[in-house]
This record gives structure tokens, C-alpha cells and sequence, in this order.
């Protein structure tokens, strides 16, 4: 009988204590930790969707940049932090996915470690040229690159950035070897791509579509589903004969392992509010994002998401690094 | 005619009342926070983008572009003051501008910094206006060899720079090239040289490196000795240059101007190497080079003068070609796209008011750098009268939020403590740091540059002889060596005749 009204009286403490936490949530500023340099598209859309989330929540969400080591130095700091609602970090294709391959002594797993708030935004990938390369499109470009004799150059933005994996996973699906030049950065990359030193490279659209649209560069697909609105006529893998080439650089929202259900489901309800908001969205598309639908917003489709990254990306890097 | 009226719609922009506020506002938020030890304009341009995100595009443009000015001119500020130089370009003022201010001169090294940036900024805004866009195209010429060339150029800058002995500068530059090395390998993403220690997989951070060898290491020996540097604060002199430092100091700023202003448009960050070619040219030119390193003052107006042409300059590549060439220009893109404007090769038909409104703000803003700075000079010089057991904590407290706040990491803060210690051991030892820390930057970029130039070339060393312009730039590298080694060699020999 005692230990009944004991067990109740707890429930009835942790019932009260979580209600009082979410209502209180957040009474101070919230750090969402960006593991790239400020100024990038990760660092982009995360003070887009954090001035939404102040507004929302009537707290300040800053942006901390903690960059270095391909993301991975932000992310792990992310995971050791106090899972409370005060530290959140937005993740990446790169640090959920592609890292653990990369990075041998990587300090967190990205399945297990967090707690998934949910899929912000995907960035299309793109295929890009040298505005004279010598292919009138995808097919002519692809059978270059399987050439050993046409000798294409391939440019990316360091080992473990975005073009580095997108584009070693374009090789390896087709089987060929480039000539691969290795840049510090997308900007060194793109000035030597429309310099035309080097003749091709994979990476986000938002780096990319203001060059296709003045023409110093040419882009042969896009690598979604379906296309872009800020590039109508560039045609998708799908359309151009590259059905296979799917991928995203998607950013999610991640906070520490063991964060309270009801944080947790508050900044969920408040990112898919956000992705509803028209300002928001707007910005976001004017970057060329594509914004996840309502089933995709959830934690779980974000768990599900990262697990089939990790398995996808291992064994092509790993195939990269022999 | 057409740039005239170009210039025009510029200034209306630039000089409404809203964004001249904006700027005015940029230039000294910019020149506080950049003032701060270990602070550049990286940092403090990330620190303050927030600020700008409630103004219209433009506006937030011409306040970053004042944030940059202002934070580039505290950070000379910081490196003629206290010797700590907060990015690459400040390491050559810190030479000439510390000693200066060791001997009561710090107000006539602030003075000559502003005047000569002003001069600079102005030409290099002209430039911009008038062949920009050309240039651009050109510069697009300059591949991976080319600039691998450039770089081992610059390395022929780095012996000259040295106020001692050749032999030991070269040392320093291989240790620079050497300490460059740490970090992940570009092509292969191993780690090396790291120790295990997680947060060396980026290399050493060039701030942390220069304020422990310079700064803390200055701090270590000042403690050393109190009382001479009591002595020479204690006078604070002029606080402008007299009219005759002021003539001597004509010829090199116009150089400067030049050279900082070619290298600022190569899309590739060859802004880097504009002082330390101007400080490089002043000494081979002066009648008596060994004044050079013990406070003279065309030491100081050179190199700040090519540092802001370059930095005006290096806009070129952003603005006309949508490209960033360096890390801060890379900021500059990233606020415009949070702002909905994507740069690209069509800004200036796109969006015609903002590209030359940003311009004409250049101007404006290094107008308002000079009307800022003036006044404050006094005040700067007067804080260095503060006891010196107030100083140096202060110092070494602001210096550790700086260096913290780059990369928000505390690992830079023990980093930064290692450096100042190896910066004393090179004190007794005479080593000089300058040397070093050009090897350090030059080391990075031409290893990627090589490493880029083979890959392509599929592993021929031919690609740096059949590329004219490269084979030109490494001809002339060998020419400064010689020049640089064969005076030393020349004195070693007439040593031994006279034995």
C-alpha cells in the first residue's frame, strides 16, 4: 500500500516536473552548434531556421561555428553536451553520414548518439563543367568520364566535403577514374573550374546556380527527384540516363542523447511550424533547398535516414581510400 | 563617361543617409572589436554578421565592408601597439610600427598606417571602378602553376626580410614550411604530423601562431626587463608623423599601392604577399637597409598601404565573378546569400546599385577609417601608459577571449600559450618569427598549389617550364634568392680574404 502511494506520488513529481520543464522551455538562450565556418550553406540555413525558432519560442537561438575536421569537431562537441534543450546542433550529410567511413577515430556514432529533432532542409547536387567542355549533355558528358583516353579532370573542395563525396560516389557508380585535383574550399575549386584549368566537379546547388545562370560554368544534371525551381531546364539524373545518381546534402536538426521527450517534441513541432512559415520557405527555396514533407520531418524518418546514409557511404569511401 | 555616371549612381547609394550610418557604424564597431588582441576580421566579421541581418542588402554590405575595413585597421592598431599582429598582413606593420612604439613613436606609426591606407584605399577604389572587370579576366589565367610560382616568389620575399643573418632566415622559413605541414592531407585525408591530438587535424591556426611568437613572447621578455620598457614608453612624442617623415614616406605608399593592388586581384588570396613585397622593395631600395626592423617608418606606410589596396582589391573577384578569394570574402557571400542574393558573374548587371554602391563605400569608408582613427590614436597611445603589471594581464586576458573566440575552441587558447614560449626561446636564441610565419602561410598554399599543378599535368614537373607565366614568376623567385643570398655570401667571402 505504501510503496503504491509512493509510486504514485513519484509519478505524480515526474508528471508535474516535465509539464513545468516544457512550459518553462526555453527560459534562456538555445546554442545551435554549426560545425562549418560561418557564411556556408549549413551556417546559412541554420540562421535561417534559428531566427524562426526565436521568434517562435521568444528565446534567442544563436548560431556557435565550432569548425574543423569535416564537421566532426562541431558535431562531437554537440554530442558531449548537456542534452537539456540548451545545446542543439544542425548536422549534416557530411557529419551523419559520410564521417563515420572518414573518420577513423570519430568520437560519436551518429545513429546512437542523438536525439533526431528532424530533417531540415535537402540541397540538391549538381554536375558541373566548364562552360566549353566538349559533351552537349549528361550521356556524352558521362562517356568522357569513363574514358581513360579524354583524360577528365575532376576539381573538389577537400577530402570529406560535399563535392569530394558526391562526386566519388559518381566515379564509383560508373565505375571510372578521373584525374582528381584536390582544393581547399569551394571557392578555389569553382575559380579553377571556371578558369577552366580543371573540367568538372559535383556540389551544392546554392554554391553553383548564380554561375549556371550567367553561363561561366554549364550543369549537365541535377540529382533529385525532380527539378529544381531555380534551375527549370537543368534536366535530373533521372531524366538525363543516370537514374542511380540520387543524392542530397541534407542539414538536420540533432540535440544530445537522452534529451526530455517533451524538448525534443517541442523544437519537432516547432522546425515542421517553421517549414510551414512562408518566410521561411521562401528563403529556404530561394536557395534551392528542397523542403522535406510533413512525413519526412519527423525524427523517426531522420533516424531512418541517417542509418541508410552510414550503410550507403562506408563502403564507397572506404573503396576511395585503398 | 560611362564610368563617371557609374560612380555616380555608386555615391547616391553609398551616400544616403541610412547607409552612411550603416557604414559609419560598420567602420567603428569594426575598428573596436578588430582592436581586441587575436581578433581579425574573420572573427570579427562572424562575430558581428548577425547585426547586419535586420538591413536591406546593400546597407548590410556596406556595414560588413566597414566591419572589414575597421577591423583590418584595429588589427595594425594591435600590432604596432602591444606587437601582435592578428592576421598574415599585420605581421610586416608589427615589425617596423612595435619598434616605433618602443621608442615613443606609436602615435607617428598609427599616423603614417592611416594616412597611407587612405591614399591606398582611394586608388585601389579607382581602380576597381575603372578596370575591374578586364582584370578579372585575366586573373582567371592564373592556374594552380601559375600560382605555385607566385608562392615560391614570396618565399624569396621571406629571406629578404630578414633583419639578421640569411642563414638563420632560411632556417625559420623551412620551419614555417615545415609547421605548415601539420594537419589533414589534402588529396589522401590522412592526418599527419597531428600527434593524435584531435583538434591539430586542421593544421595550426595562423592567429594562434603569430600571437604566441609574437605577442606573448614579447610579453615574456618585456617581463624580463621592466624598466627598459618603462623608460621608452614614458615618452610619448609626436602624435603624427613630422613633414618630413611624411615625404620619405611618399614613394612607398605609391609602390605599395601598385603592387597590393595587382595581388589583390588574383582569386586565390595573393593579397597575402602585398606587404610583404612592399616592405621587401622599401629595404632593397633604402640608402641604409639596416634601419629597417629598428622602427623606420616607410616600413610601416609600405606595407599598410599594399595590405589595403590589396584588401580593397580582392572585392574584384567576389564582385565580378561571384567567386570569393579568401577566407573573408567567403563571410561576404555567405551574408549576401542569408540576404537572398546569391553572387554570381551577373551581380553588377543584376544588381547595378549595390555593386557600385559598394564601391563608392569603399571610399567612404576608408574616408571614415581616417576621420575615426585620427582622434583615437591619442588614446591608443595614451592606454600604453598604463603601469605595465596592469597591461600585460589585460593584454593576456583579451588576447585568450580573441584567440577563443576564432574557432570557439579552448584548444587554440593552450596552443597559443605553447607558441609564446617557443617565441621566447627564439628571442635568446635570435631567431626572428617574421620569416617563419611567411613560410607558415606560403607553405600551405604552395604545397596545394603544387600538388593541384601535378595532379593535373598527371605528374609532369614540365607543367611549371611549358606555363609561360609560371616559368616567368619562378625565374624571377630564383633572381630575388640570389639577390637576397649573394650580399651575405659576398660578406663571408671578403671575411675570409682579410683573415
Amino acid at each position: 500500500m505504501h510503496n503504491v502511494k509512493r509510486l504514485a506520488c513519484a509519478a505524480a513529481l515526474a508528471l508535474f516536473s516535465t509539464a513545468s520543464l516544457s512550459q518553462a522551455y526555453p527560459s534562456r538562450p538555445v546554442t545551435i552548434i554549426v560545425p562549418f565556418a560561418a557564411g556556408g550553406p549549413t551556417d546559412i540555413i541554420a540562421r535561417i531556421t534559428g531566427e524562426y525558432f526565436s521568434k517562435a519560442l521568444g528565446q534567442q537561438f544563436v548560431v556557435e561555428n565550432v569548425a574543423g575536421a569535416g564537421g566532426t569537431t562541431g558535431i562531437t562537441r554537440g554530442a558531449q553536451a548537456k542534452p537539456d534543450g540548451y545545446t542543439i546542433m544542425m548536422g549534416h550529410m557530411g557529419t551523419h553520414g559520410a564521417a563515420p567511413a572518414l573518420y577513423k577515430n570519430l568520437k560519436y556514432d551518429p545513429a546512437k548518439d542523438f536525439t533526431p529533432l528532424g530533417l531540415v532542409a535537402g540541397t540538391p547536387i549538381l554536375i558541373v563543367a566548364r562552360k566549353d567542355f566538349p559533351a552537349a549533355n549528361l550521356k556524352e558528358f558521362l562517356a568522357k568520364v569513363k574514358d581513360p583516353a579524354a583524360k577528365v579532370k575532376q576539381a573538389h573542395a577537400g577530402v570529406g566535403s560535399v563535392s569530394f563525396t558526391t562526386c566519388t560516389l559518381l566515379t564509383s557508380q560508373l565505375g571510372a577514374k578521373s584525374i582528381v585535383a584536390a582544393y581547399r574550399g569551394t571557392g578555389p575549386a569553382l575559380n579553377d573550374l571556371v578558369g577552366g584549368q580543371v573540367d568538372y566537379m559535383c556540389d551544392q546547388i546554392v554554391n553553383l546556380v548564380e554561375q549556371i545562370k550567367g553561363g561561366s560554368i554549364r550543369a549537365y544534371a541535377i540529382a533529385t527527384a525532380e527539378r529544381s525551381p531555380a534551375l527549370p531546364d537543368v534536366p535530373t539524373t533521372k531524366e538525363a540516363g543516370l537514374p542511380a545518381y540520387q543524392v542530397s546534402a541534407w542539414n538536420a536538426l540533432f540535440a544530445p542523447k537522452g534529451m526530455p521527450k517533451d524538448v525534443a517534441a517541442k523544437l519537432n513541432a516547432t522546425l515542421v511550424a517553421a517549414l510551414d512559415d512562408a518566410a521561411t520557405r521562401k528563403r529556404l527555396l530561394d536557395l534551392g533547398s528542397v523542403i522535406p514533407d510533413k512525413a519526412g520531418r519527423s525524427p523517426e524518418a531522420l533516424q531512418k535516414l541517417v542509418e541508410s546514409e552510414v550503410k550507403r557511404w562506408d563502403p564507397i569511401l572506404k573503396a576511395y581510400a585503398q | 563617361m560611362e564610368l563617371l555616371s557609374n560612380l555616380a549612381l555608386g555615391f547616391a547609394t553609398a551616400l544616403s543617409p541610412s547607409n552612411l550610418f550603416l557604414g559609419f557604424v560598420g567602420c567603428l564597431v569594426g575598428t573596436l572589436i578588430g582592436v581586441l588582441p587575436g581578433v581579425g576580421p574573420i572573427a570579427t566579421i562572424a562575430m558581428l554578421m548577425p547585426l547586419t541581418l535586420k538591413v536591406d542588402p546593400t546597407g548590410a554590405l556596406i556595414m560588413l565592408a566597414g566591419i572589414y575595413y575597421g577591423a583590418q585597421y584595429g588589427g595594425s592598431t594591435t600590432a604596432i601597439l602591444v606587437n601582435m599582429p592578428g592576421e598574415v598582413t599585420a605581421v610586416v606593420t608589427a615589425l617596423d610600427g612595435h619598434e616605433m612604439a618602443k621608442q615613443g613613436r606609436a602615435g607617428a606609426a598609427l599616423g603614417i598606417a592611416a594616412i597611407g591606407s587612405f591614399f591606398a584605399g582611394t586608388v585601389a577604389t579607382l581602380i576597381i571602378a575603372a578596370i575591374g572587370v578586364p582584370l578579372t579576366r585575366l586573373a582567371l589565367l592564373f592556374g594552380p602553376a601559375e600560382y605555385f610560382g607566385l608562392m615560391v616568389f614570396g618565399l624569396g620575399l621571406a629571406i629578404v626580410l630578414a633583419r639578421g643573418s640569411v642563414l638563420k632566415a632560411v632556417i625559420m622559413v623551412v620551419l614555417g614550411l615545415l609547421l605548415s605541414t601539420v594537419g589533414t592531407d589534402l588529396e589522401t585525408g590522412q592526418e599527419r604530423l597531428t600527434l593524435g591530438i584531435p583538434e591539430l587535424s586542421d593544421g595550426v591556426d595562423f592567429a594562434v601562431l603569430a600571437m604566441g611568437l609574437f605577442g606573448i613572447a614579447e610579453i615574456l621578455r618585456n617581463l624580463e626587463n621592466p624598466e627598459s620598457r618603462n623608460v621608452a614608453i614614458a615618452q610619448i612624442g609626436r602624435l603624427l608623423p613630422t613633414r618630413a617623415e611624411l615625404k620619405r614616406c611618399v614613394g612607398p605608399i605609391v609602390r605599395a599601392t601598385g603592387i597590393g593592388s595587382v595581388l589583390g586581384i588574383l582569386p586565390g588570396n595573393g593579397a597575402v604577399l602585398g606587404p610583404f613585397a612592399s616592405y621587401a622593395l622599401e629595404k632593397k631600395l633604402a640608402k641604409d637597409p639596416s634601419r629597417f626592423g629598428r622602427g623606420a617608418i616607410e616600413g610601416v606606410a609600405g606595407p599598410e598601404a599594399g595590405n589595403n589596396a590589396g584588401a580593397q582589391t580582392s572585392f574584384i573577384p567576389l564582385l565580378t565573378l561571384g567567386i570569393p578569394p579568401n577566407a573573408v570574402m567567403a563571410l561576404m557571400v555567405g551574408a549576401m546569400t542569408i540576404h537572398g542574393l546569391i553572387p554570381g558573374p551577373q551581380v553588377i548587371t543584376k544588381y547595378p546599385s549595390l555593386f557600385w554602391g559598394m564601391i563608392a563605400s569603399m571610399w567612404i569608408g576608408n574616408l571614415l577609417l581616417l576621420i575615426i582613427n585620427l582622434p583615437l590614436i591619442g588614446l591608443w597611445v595614451r592606454l600604453l601608459k598604463v603601469p605595465y603589471r596592469l597591461m600585460f594581464t589585460t593584454i593576456l586576458l583579451f588576447c585568450a577571449i580573441g584567440i577563443y573566440s576564432i574557432n570557439n575552441n579552448p584548444y587554440d587558447v593552450y596552443f597559443t600559450a605553447f607558441f609564446g614560449l617557443v617565441g621566447y626561446v627564439f628571442i635568446k636564441l635570435g631567431l626572428e618569427p617574421a620569416p617563419m610565419l611567411l613560410g607558415f602561410v606560403l607553405g600551405r598554399l604552395m604545397e596545394e598549389k603544387m600538388r593541384q599543378a601535378l595532379a593535373l599535368s598527371e605528374g609532369s614537373f614540365m607543367t611549371f617550364v611549358e606555363r609561360p607565366v609560371a616559368a616567368v614568376l619562378l625565374v624571377l623567385a630564383a633572381a630575388v634568392i640570389l639577390i637576397a643570398v649573394l650580399p651575405a655570401v659576398a660578406r663571408s667571402r671578403q671575411k675570409a680574404f682579410q683573415e
